[in-house]
């Protein structure tokens, strides 16, 4: 079956990109069929449509990298899966509830090392979609990657978990089966794990859904990408009481790739080709593929106890507030180190 | 009455407390005794409804008296993304702080329930909604280290609409990371930690530490749950059911070891520190 297609260009952005790449094409066609010289036209176009590529894609803003992020063309999981691993040898189920199909693991080969892949899916084709919400995990995704992730752990297996989720998905069979529940547990048992765990958010990185399989030894986030919270239509919603203010919610929220690094949240920004992962698909691969075996060289280079001390002090800096002295403490009581003690309170 | 968050006694909506003797019951919608709610803990006489407690109601509620020393008090929160909309986050944390008198939606400290010593903590639902921003998700984690270190039991009392604070970005969201991962080397330690789950308890923090317990206890009809109710309805355009994301719909769901009413959760949680002695 012919897979279907999204629309080529459902960017606006990117219109005058794709016009000029049309005259280029034309041109090309046109000077095939009537043996016309016209390469240096066609050169000096195709130098403009570079440059118009710098422009429009070097000045991008936060909302139009969500857009780019969720581009139906985007490279996803499963393109990875296919273009970066060999040998891939996908493992169903999590022996509790059901097969999620939102959520892909895999043994697999990145060059010569054995590892687990595991990745959000969200599909290709309209059927595909469907079947896997989007990319929106239920609870047995979430307890689907958890289980295979331990029984990497036990053969030694380094994880390589792609995050690519609008978020966990949002229902009454997922409230049922412990949506919360599940997220909790992994953060829990991913932060224990004995082996190293590299995270990559390849596309949409969607708050507790992406973060569920995303406590990485390191955390790298394709140029891109997105890392939120919640999503900039949520946002706008809350704030503004309208859907219509997604793009200022994107800039306030900080959630680009490079906005995360300067926050310290995340470790690397993994460049992606000119004009996004969509428009060079093999470059992209190219790219994650050189970053993501120089983390697995400096993680497999530390012992069992080194990985999990530095994954916890990883996870532990983050967040920014000041220690102020609390000025109305009494000072009838002197002070314990580290503490403030405070009178009893009294029952009335 | 020095202890900062005792600035605020007494219902902090107006809407819950309209003056005078008598209070409509913002769940069954009767009309009550002011003073029966109180006596009963601040449980609606007839239907049972729990209203929500400040984190120094907490504290009083459930520790022995006298014995809570705060700790990591010092800790402020600042407005780490520059986040602004029709309102600033720092506008709205000076608010929520002249409200109620704390510096931010967390209160950890140590102290004893019938005579256990132990590290315990609260969220306040009136600051900001309970949502853990930087400083509640440093606390929690501190808190915990500090039950770690000095072997003690660790209970905590989650009351949270909002789950992970907005106005932090993903440096809320890392908060779930951080909190769950000491848990991680706590339990390891040999830590017994109660979860205790109050009205509401959602997103963030029931994604993350709140669903992390040992053991995991429910005040009577709390929402608790991932998703908002809303965001269900609205996105999945489906009527939720009756009683749906309530603590009676978690138990029966396997999520929870037991419902307590107020006036049965000091004495369950004494009772419980002493069956689980920290090793």
């Amino acid at each position: 079956m012919a897979k279907k297609k999204a629309p080529e260009n459902p960017l606006g952005f990117e219109a005058p990109i794709e016009e000029l790449e049309k005259k280029i094409q034309e041109l090309e066609a046109f000077a095939a069929s009537t043996e016309m010289d016209l390469t240096a036209q066609i050169a000096q176009l195709k130098v403009r449509c570079t440059e118009l590529k710098r422009d429009i894609y070097g000045g991008l803003s936060p909302w139009q990298r969500v857009q780019i992020a969720r581009h139906p063309n985007r490279p996803a999981t499963t393109d990875y899966a296919a273009a970066l691993f060999d040998d891939c040898l996908e493992l169903h189920g999590d022996r509790a509830y059901a097969d999620d199909r939102a959520i892909l693991t895999a043994l697999a080969r990145l060059d010569s090392r054995r590892v687990l892949l595991v990745g959000h899916r969200k599909g290709k084709t309209t059927k595909e979609r469907l079947s896997c919400n989007f990319g929106s995990a239920h609870p047995e995704g979430y307890r689907k990657a958890l289980l295979k992730m331990q029984f990497a752990a036990k053969y030694g297996l380094p994880v390589i978990t792609l995050i690519n989720t609008p978020g966990a998905y949002p229902g009454i069979g997922a409230e049922e089966r412990g949506q919360a529940q599940v997220i909790a547990r992994n953060l829990m048992e991913m932060a224990r794990l004995p082996v190293p765990v590299v995270s990559v958010v390849i596309g949409e990185g969607g708050s507790g859904g992406a973060l569920g399989i995303g406590v990485g030894d390191r955390i790298l986030m394709l140029e891109n990408a997105y890392y939120s919270v919640i999503s900039p239509e949520g946002c706008s919603a809350i704030l503004w009481k309208t859907g219509e203010m997604t793009e200022e919610a994107a800039r306030i929220l900080k959630l680009t790739a490079r906005d995360l690094r300067g926050l310290g949240v995340i470790d690397e920004v993994v460049p992606e080709p000119l004009g996004g992962a969509h428009r060079d698909p093999a470059e992209a691969v190219r790219l994650l593929k050189a970053a993501l075996l120089r983390n697995l060289d400096d993680l497999g280079r530390m012992g069992r106890d080194e990985l999990l001390a530095s994954r916890y002090e990883k996870f532990r800096r983050i967040g920014r507030f000041v220690e102020e002295p609390i000025p109305e403490a009494p000072a009838a009581s002197p002070e314990p180190e580290g503490a403030h003690p405070q009178p009893a309170i009294a029952r009335s | 009455m020095a202890w900062e968050g005792l600035r605020r006694i007494g219902f902090r909506k107006k809407k819950e407390m309209p003056g005078g003797l008598w209070m409509r019951c913002p769940d069954c919608g009767k009309l009550v005794y002011k003073k029966a709610v109180e006596e009963a803990l601040r449980v609606c006489p007839e239907c049972r409804f729990h209203f929500e407690l400040s984190a120094a109601e907490r504290v009083e509620l459930l520790l022995d008296e006298g014995s809570f020393v705060e700790h990591f008090g010092e800790l402020s929160p600042v407005d780490p993304l520059g986040f602004a909309a029709k309102r600033s986050y720092r506008e709205r944390l000076r608010e929520a702080q002249e409200q109620t008198g704390l510096r931010d939606a967390c209160v950890v400290g140590t102290g004893t329930i019938e005579g256990t010593e132990l590290v315990f903590g609260v969220t306040d639902p009136s600051f900001l909604r309970g949502s853990m921003g930087s400083v509640v998700g440093e606390k929690i984690t501190r808190a915990i280290e500090l039950a770690t270190e000095r072997r003690l039991p660790f209970v905590f009392v989650s009351g949270s609409g909002g789950g992970a604070r907005m106005d932090e970005g993903v440096l809320s969201l890392m908060q779930m990371a951080k909190t769950s991962a000491a848990l991680a080397r706590y339990d390891e330690a040999g830590g017994f930690f109660v979860s205790v789950l109050t009205n509401p308890t959602m997103g963030g923090a029931m994604a993350s530490f709140a669903a992390l317990g040992d053991v995991v206890v429910a005040e009577p009809g709390a929402l608790i749950g991932f998703a908002g109710p809303n965001v269900i309805k609205n996105t999945m355009k489906v009527e939720l059911p009756a009683g749906f994301q309530r603590s009676e719909f978690l138990m029966d769901h396997g999520f929870l070891d037991m419902i307590l009413p107020r006036d049965q959760l000091r004495a369950t949680l004494a009772r419980l520190l002493g069956y689980c002695p920290v090793r």
